[in-house]
């Protein structure tokens, strides 16, 4: 920055003999933090803008780019097959965040017992949820297979029994699970809790966090392990059960893999979800506006759902001091 | 805590009979306590077992009725039905080591860089910043999916390991979160003395930094390579031609193919997962300690 004026140039060597420790600091943090902020930038906030342009357009991000206002926003509304995706993906996040939360904790709760051999226990059950994914699918089908699978081997000689003690007329038969309209998603869900393991972890190392003084200090109180549980564990836990649940939200929301391997969202839309319904909206019919206006629309539930639980648990998380 | 219970009791001098009581009940309760653990473990258990058993099985054993617990034999054949099928299955299991490996070299170099610059430097809106990167930890996937997309087709890097790699260069939020977690509790007495020592910022983070974080790094690291070895819904939407797929979309297609031999079907989804299972147990430590940091501190 050469300049013709001497008065001007000394107040630049001036201003540069001013980079004072502070200043390099900032300028060596913002270098430090550039990849981030370059990722941020091209990977995140400017995808998620041109998705919300991409809901104005209709678009096969070939040829066709036709703007189309808010007609794709409204359809989200109207059509059939999203309330459909909507209503299948809400199904599953309301059954399996309390569930799956639950069970993690009552199994992390468990392992907490001063139990011998805990690392193995641990391993066992934490081993599920490292594998997850398509291999998971693919075996739980094989699992659910109405005739010959696991599952119904197991009960229906059970339920054969129970309709003979019950003298039934039509004895009762175990549900065809991912064939089944009724029984699909409660399959997928079935299958997710398998990997409660990741949940039960964070549980674990949260009860680690609890200082055994207040357990001690309790049974001197003569506080049974019931009344310990409710009045000290599950209080102090209450950070680590937000966390769960609002990474457990935010991952049920967007359950997919699942969905497309077991049941490519049938049988009859029973499992279609949202992330599947806009996968199929945008790569497979090249509706991307649309796909894109859907994208939207799940965000924002999530959005809702997150938020509403974050700002609730003022009312039940309690922070130590 | 059967231990401290005892001693509790003692101290307090309960009358005897009420210990006894008291000691039964304990008793009981930790039978009761390990037939439930044991149960659920079962439980969690028999999938794994059922693969495997479904894998080894011979052939003409897998589809009696009722199904059998143990194999006659157990045979390895079926392993062979994956590779030297109509797909290039060993193509796939390659195409998952380079996308996993290199995804996870990038997050540990990357949100180091940036977990360090978060952790010791002051900068102007650091803090505003860091709420960003929190913030973006809980973005779901699919609302950059299509944009996305469409920038990779203009790159040409359509059916290229490129879309899987090369955004996890760039500080995944969560590894940020993960790195700058572990630099904190890093004493700043240390930076200090290399400051006096005539070490720059690089020289602190190279020289200090670095080596003391390698356990955060193998954390992020795994977690990385398992995340991107399961990965499906992006490997389904970057890969359209056969050969460059990962074994998670591989699965799939193999699995249209094979729908009649679930033995084949068993071992090749075996042969699938076995990376991870074998990094977790050689890591076992540090995914747990991963855990750890992420849930206490978050």
């Amino acid at each position: 920055m050469a300049t013709l004026n001497p008065a001007a140039d000394a107040g630049a060597r001036a201003a540069r003999r001013k980079w004072t420790p502070e200043k390099r600091e900032a300028l060596f943090g913002f270098f430090f933090i550039s990849p981030w902020i370059i990722g941020f930038l091209v990977f995140t906030l400017g995808p998620m803008i041109t998705s919300l342009v991409f809901g104005f357009y209709r678009t096969d991000l070939l040829q066709v780019w036709e703007v189309v206002g808010f007609k794709w926003f409204q359809a989200v509304f109207t059509d059939v097959l999203v309330r459909k995706a909507m209503f299948n993906t809400a199904y599953y996040a309301f059954i399996m965040v309390p569930l799956s939360t639950t069970l993690a904790l009552l199994i992390a709760v468990l392992l907490n017992q001063n139990i011998k051999g805990q690392s193995f226990w641990r391993t066992v059950y934490y081993l599920p949820s490292v594998v997850a994914g398509a291999a998971v699918a693919i075996l739980f089908k094989w699992l659910y297979q109405p005739d010959i699978g696991l599952l119904n081997s197991i009960l229906n000689p059970i339920l054969f029994r129970i309709s003979d003690f019950l003298s039934l007329e039509t004895p009762l038969v175990a549900p065809r699970w991912v064939f089944s309209q009724d029984w699909a998603m409660p399959s997928v869900i079935i299958m997710a809790l398998w990997g409660a393991g990741g949940a039960m972890l964070i549980f674990l190392a949260g009860l680690r966090g609890i200082p055994t003084a207040l357990y001690e200090a309790a049974k001197i109180d003569g506080a049974g392990p019931i009344r310990q549980f409710f009045s000290i564990t599950i209080p102090l836990l209450t950070p680590t059960i937000l966390f769960n649940v609002v990474l457990n939200i935010i991952a049920s929301w967007q359950v997919f893999t699942q969905v497309l391997i077991m049941t490519q969202g049938g049988p009859n839309n029973a499992t279609l979800t949202m992330v599947l319904h806009l996968y199929n909206t945008g790569f497979s019919q090249f509706r991307f506006g649309y796909a894109s206006a859907q994208a939207w629309a799940l965000f924002l539930a999530i959005l809702v759902f997150v938020l509403f639980a974050i700002r609730s648990s003022s009312s039940w998380v309690q922070y130590e001091r | 805590m059967a231990e401290n219970t005892a001693t509790i009791t003692e101290s307090v001098a309960l009358p005897l009979q009420r210990q006894r009581h008291y000691n039964v009940g304990v008793i009981l309760w930790r039978v009761l306590l390990y037939i439930v653990v044991l149960w659920g473990a079962v439980i969690f258990a028999i999938p794994f077992y059922w693969m495997i058993r479904t894998a080894v099985m011979p052939p003409y054993q897998v589809n009696l009725f009722p199904p059998q617990w143990i194999p006659d034999s157990i045979n390895f054949v079926n392993f062979r039905a994956p590779f030297v099928g109509p797909f290039p299955f060993a193509r796939w299991f390659g195409n998952s080591a380079i996308v996993s490996v290199l995804s996870s070299a990038g997050v540990v170099l990357s949100a180091s860089f940036v977990g360090f610059g978060f952790a010791r430097l002051r900068f102007p809106f650091r803090n505003l910043l860091f709420i960003v990167v929190l913030s973006t930890m809980m973005l779901p996937e699919h609302i950059k999916l299509i944009p996305t997309y469409l920038l990779f087709v203009q790159l040409g890097w359509i059916n290229t390991v490129l879309p899987l790699i090369v955004p996890n260069w760039f500080a995944p939020p969560f590894h940020v979160f993960l790195m700058r977690q572990f630099f904190m509790t890093i004493p700043q007495e240390m930076d200090d003395a290399a400051k006096i020592d005539g070490c720059g910022w690089l020289g602190i983070y190279g020289r200090i930094h670095i080596p003391l974080s390698l356990p955060v790094m193998g954390v992020s690291a795994i977690y990385q390579f398992t995340f991107t070895w399961n990965d499906f819904l992006h490997p389904l939407v970057y890969l359209q031609q056969v050969d460059k797929y990962t074994v998670a979309l591989g699965l799939r297609l193999f699995e249209g193919y094979m729908r009649s031999n679930i033995q084949d079907m068993m071992a090749a989804a075996l042969v699938a997962v076995m990376p991870t299972i074998i990094i977790f147990f050689i890591a076992q430590r540090y995914f747990i300690q991963g855990i750890v940091m992420t849930g206490v501190k978050g």
